[in-house]
């Protein structure tokens, strides 16, 4: 298994948790400023994140652009991963 | 609608073989206050919850428990992977090794399987956001047990975090119920 692709994978990861955190947060807190503001910077810094994951590892959903052959298939699949290496 | 992330919402380790204990974390993949429940429970309760709040509330903590589900079948999956027979032979892990090998199924530890008579909708907004909390904290109480009984340190770390996720669930259900409560007083009284 590839060490660099579990460390980006990982970094994506914990921008993931960021923003699922705050948006639960503001489901219940929609007018507060700091929050959204925290949550639309790693949005943004998500997207950039996964752009750059998906050029080199394929796409971490089936709504991406692929190279040939179609890649979103390709292993390992979250459950392969071995953390331990990241 | 839904679509599939090709990642876990946690990166979950594990550092032994362990059979047994592989048969003891299946309680949260399908038993009563399991994930499974969990996610089903809040994704069904969503017609009726009258508040915007409620409804984005139960949406994404419901899509959220699917993924600790998947985190749950991870851990199970990756305890048992490389377990010779004899491993298992002996273990409270055989009498589900052969009815499913090593797949999880959705079943409690004690073997019952699961079924939706563990969740409630009762399109009354009080009564399903208390069910919601309760669940909450049995399903904290369940991790603490299995906390209690893994010597793993990969799956203690893994199970701390799904523990933690169950308070922050716990506060934003209080936080919809307060919503919603707020709501109903305004409708009676203006
Ligand atoms: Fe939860």
């Amino acid at each position: 298994m590839d060490r660099e692709q579990v460390c980006s994978l990982r970094e994506i990861m914990e921008v993931d948790f960021v923003i699922k955190e705050t948006a639960l947060y503001l489901n219940t807190h929609p007018t507060d400023e700091r929050a959204l503001r925290l949550h639309n910077t790693y949005s943004q810094k998500l997207k950039e994140l996964e752009s750059i994951y998906q050029a080199k590892y394929g796409p971490l959903t089936n709504h991406e652009m692929s190279q040939f052959p179609w890649a979103y298939i390709n292993e390992p699949w979250p459950w392969e991963f071995d953390f331990s290496l990241c | 609608m839904w679509i599939y992330e090709k990642k876990l919402q946690y990166p979950v380790r594990v550092d032994t073989c362990n059979p047994t204990l592989a048969a003891m974390i299946i309680e949260q993949f399908g038993g009563p206050d399991g994930e499974l429940s969990a996610g089903i429970r809040y994704l069904t309760q969503r017609w009726t919850m009258p508040t915007n709040e409620g409804k984005a509330t139960l949406t994404d903590i419901g899509t959220e428990e699917l993924a600790h589900w998947e985190i749950i079948g991870t851990i199970v999956w990756k305890l048992v992977k490389d377990a010779p027979k004899e491993a298992i032979q002996g273990t409270p892990f055989e009498t589900h090794y052969v009815n499913h090998g090593k797949s999880p199924f959705p079943h409690s530890a004690a073997g019952e399987a699961w079924t939706a008579a563990y969740i409630q909708s009762k399109a009354d907004p009080i009564a399903d956001l208390h069910e919601d909390m309760a669940a909450e904290e049995k399903a904290r109480a369940t991790y603490e047990y299995l906390i209690r009984v893994s010597d793993d340190p990969g799956v203690n770390e893994t199970l701390g975090f799904l523990r933690q996720r169950e308070i922050v669930h716990f506060q934003r259900f209080g936080e919809t119920l307060q919503i919603v409560q707020e709501e109903i007083n305004r409708k009676k009284y203006y």
